[in-house]
């Protein structure tokens, strides 16, 4: 829950500058005009610094980051998943 | 090259005296050398005169000979030396060698129609003594501006809004339309302008208000004939008649009794244009140049190349972002209108240089990606049709990676970001398919509006508006042309050709002339097949061939990269900090009224933190703070010399 809330905070803050609305949980970023197309570069920082996800290329689509549920669960399975060892 | 005004009494009635003065005062800056001013009853001209041809006669306003006409002119005629030869030879009898004089015989010969003879950029207003009647113009594409508004008893014109606010009945209002077609195309669509009851003459018309009434037609317009007889011809014989056209264009643009130098920008354009007029004067040109720290923007390197393979003499002005930061109030004071880019403050910087140098007229090579084909909106137009075609490849989108490489923000995208951006909608694209992404990112600004803006738009929408001014011929072109309408008979006029043309370098009085702008050469892009334009995704194909030989090859070569400069970062500087502070505080959002306090103060602090910012937040903040700018300046009549008098540190180096 403390991943979601944290999502949450940021995509308000950044993204909406505040202006909360009635966001939800499970709304498109792109169809909702949330997240304009270069500002995903700003979610996939926030993703790497705050919660060192390694994200490859491959990851970077709208089924896994366009809403807080599709984030909240890319971000929870990462931290879930033991860390490859090679 | 000069500033006009003038004010007509709708009733008959005498007008205030001292009014055509009191606003031909407000900008003098643009015609520094002389001022002039003719009131009969119920008309007033005022003239600012910046004096290029025929320096000891073309005295304005000026009368004819029977003194039945008088004309106030802001710009150049340059085929003035042939009208005037034709109408020698007609039995006119001229008291100038100026082409002023030019306009005043061609419209007692032709009346209203003069305009279609004449090659040049203008904006004049005519008072006809005899049928009581004032006629005004301007040219095709809107090289130079006309601003106009009424009054209970008065109609008022001028090249600058400013000169029209100096008449105290004047309302100094914002018109919230204007503002939303700010914030979505990047300018206004004449003939509004972002004041309400104030508007501009659209390019390419004309105008006249006779006996109280007033009547606006167009006397020219954009027509594109991609399969007309022109296409047959080989590539080889379109590229010599470019270069003859485009020699001739600058060969009239010459014409002066003062010397001409030249913008060199490091690309293809000002490049070819300098090398054309290389050619054509004999002697050693100066050419001017505006270079950044940022790699991002600069192109130096080519300016220089440029420079020294046509042996010009260079002049460069290094603009670093405290400059724009200082110079932006004051760029806002001359552009009028909120902007979404820094862009014009960088020009302002170089125009000073100009001047500093003795200079008043310079060769640009603006209009060229309009015509020619150049800009990547094109390529990205071509793109995406060729997508639409097969919506379910995956290789095709592939090619969107070749689009903006000057850009990183698009450049880092993930593919499917990327691919979601220039998304295509299968069902109907619309007429505006070649710029909905990009209007769709710019409208994303709008996020900042005020409760009250929002109330006040209500259902309005810009993209609406625009469809209501398209011509019916619009639909019948390709995606392709109708992108180069879009940019050609808007963004240009409304944006390049006023922010950051004539009113950057007017600000410094000096005068830009653009060979790629002659209608002659407009007309002749127009017939072009596309594949002239673009071979595949080689931008300006036809110029590229033309240009061949003239310029250095690096230059001929290198990749397409619009002039840009930085933009929201140069508010973090000192020199903005003072007038960022006061703009920028809750209050004064809030007290005029445009944005939302909360979510501006939360941006500029995102700005401020360092962390990477979106195409959308900086031109957010830019549009923030000049749309204060403008408030600030014009409605609340404060200058912009409260906070910050010094001009721009200018670094001149000559090479």
């Amino acid at each position: 829950m403390q991943i979601r809330q944290e999502l949450r905070q940021f995509v308000i803050d950044n993204f909406l500058f505040g202006r909360e609305g009635d966001l939800k949980d499970d709304a498109s970023f792109l169809e909702n005009g949330i997240i304009d197309s270069t500002g995903v570069l700003e979610l996939i920082a926030f993703l790497e610094e705050r919660f060192g996800l390694e994200l490859a290329e491959t990851d970077l689509t709208p089924e896994n980051l366009d809403s807080i549920d599709k984030v909240a669960r890319l971000v929870e399975s990462r931290l879930a998943a033991p860390k490859e060892v090679t | 090259m000069c500033g006009i005004c003038g004010v007509v009494n709708l009733k008959g009635a005498p007008i205030d005296p001292d009014l055509p003065a009191q606003m031909i005062s407000q900008i003098r800056h643009r015609g520094p050398d002389e001022v002039g001013v003719y009131v009969d009853s119920q008309v007033g001209f005022g003239h600012a005169r910046l004096s290029i041809i025929d320096l000891s006669g073309g005295h304005q306003p000026m009368p004819d000979s029977q003194r039945s006409l008088w004309i106030t002119f802001n710009g150049e005629i340059f085929n003035y030396v042939e009208l005037t030869e034709e109408l020698i030879r007609k039995g006119h009898q001229f008291a100038t060698h100026c082409d002023t004089e030019v306009i005043l015989h061609l419209y007692q010969e032709e009346g209203e129609r003069c305009v279609e003879r004449l090659n040049g950029q203008w904006a004049f207003a005519i008072w006809d003594t005899t049928q009581q009647k004032l006629f005004l113009s301007r040219d095709r594409l809107g090289v130079r501006p006309l601003f106009y508004t009424q009054t209970p008893d008065n109609l008022l014109f001028a090249s600058e809004i400013k000169a029209l606010l100096a008449c105290p009945e004047v309302k100094r209002e914002i018109d919230l339309h204007a503002l939303d077609q700010i914030f979505t195309f990047w300018a206004t669509l004449a003939p509004r302008t972002p004041f309400k009851n104030i508007w501009q003459l659209p390019p390419g018309h004309s105008m006249v208000v006779e006996r109280g009434q007033v009547r606006v037609w167009p006397y020219w317009h954009l027509e594109y004939a991609p399969d007309s007889e022109l296409g047959q011809g080989s590539e080889e014989k379109l590229a010599d008649e470019l270069l003859a056209l485009m020699l001739d264009a600058t060969r009239i643009r010459l014409r002066a009794d003062v010397p001409v130098g030249a913008y060199l920008s490091g690309g293809l354009d000002s490049t070819f244009v300098t090398a054309l007029a290389k050619k054509l004067v004999g002697h050693r040109l100066k050419t001017f140049s505006v270079s950044f720290d940022d790699p991002q923007f600069d192109e130096g390197a080519y300016q220089r190349e440029a420079a020294a393979f046509l042996g010009t003499e260079h002049y460069d002005v290094h603009c670093v972002n405290d400059d724009i930061a200082r110079v932006f109030p004051e760029v806002i004071w001359h552009a009028e209108q909120p902007i979404l880019r820094t862009a014009p403050a960088p020009l302002f910087v170089l125009s000073k240089l100009v001047r500093d140098n003795g200079f008043k007229v310079v060769l640009t090579g603006e209009g060229s990606d309009e015509t020619m084909g150049g800009y990547d909106i094109f390529k990205e137009t071509k793109i995406r049709c060729f997508w639409q075609r097969e919506p379910h490849s995956t290789k095709r989108p592939l090619l969107l990676r070749r689009l903006y490489p000057y850009m990183d923000g698009i450049q880092q995208q993930p593919s499917a970001y990327l691919e979601s951006f220039f998304r295509i909608d299968e069902q109907s694209p619309g007429p505006f398919f070649s710029h909905l992404p990009r209007w769709q990112l710019t409208a994303r600004a709008k996020l900042f509006f005020s409760a009250a803006v929002k109330s006040g738009l209500g259902a309005y929408n810009a993209m609406d508006e625009l469809q209501g001014l398209l011509p019916e011929r619009y639909n019948s072109w390709e995606a392709f042309l109708q992108a180069q309408f879009l940019e050609t008979n808007y963004l240009l006029p409304g944006y390049i050709l006023s922010s950051q043309g004539d009113r950057m370098a007017m600000a410094h009085a000096v005068e830009g002339r653009f060979p790629f702008l002659d209608y002659r050469v407009v007309e002749f892009a127009s017939k072009l097949p596309i594949r002239m334009k673009m071979k595949v995704l080689q931008e300006k194909y036809l110029l590229k061939r033309c240009a061949e030989g003239l310029i250095p090859r690096s230059v001929q070569s290198r990749p397409k990269q619009p002039y840009r400069a930085p933009d929201a970062l140069c508010f973090l500087e000192p020199a903005a900090r003072e007038y960022v502070d006061e703009l920028l505080s809750s209050d004064c959002i809030g007290r005029y009224g445009m944005f939302e306090p909360g979510p501006v103060a939360k941006l500029f602090e995102k700005v401020r933190s360092g962390r990477p910012i979106s195409v959308r937040d900086n031109m957010a903040l830019v549009g923030i703070i000049s749309t204060q700018l403008v408030i600030h300046q014009f409605v609340n009549q404060v200058s912009w010399r409260s906070w910050n008098a010094d001009q721009a540190r200018v670094e001149t180096v000559r090479h």
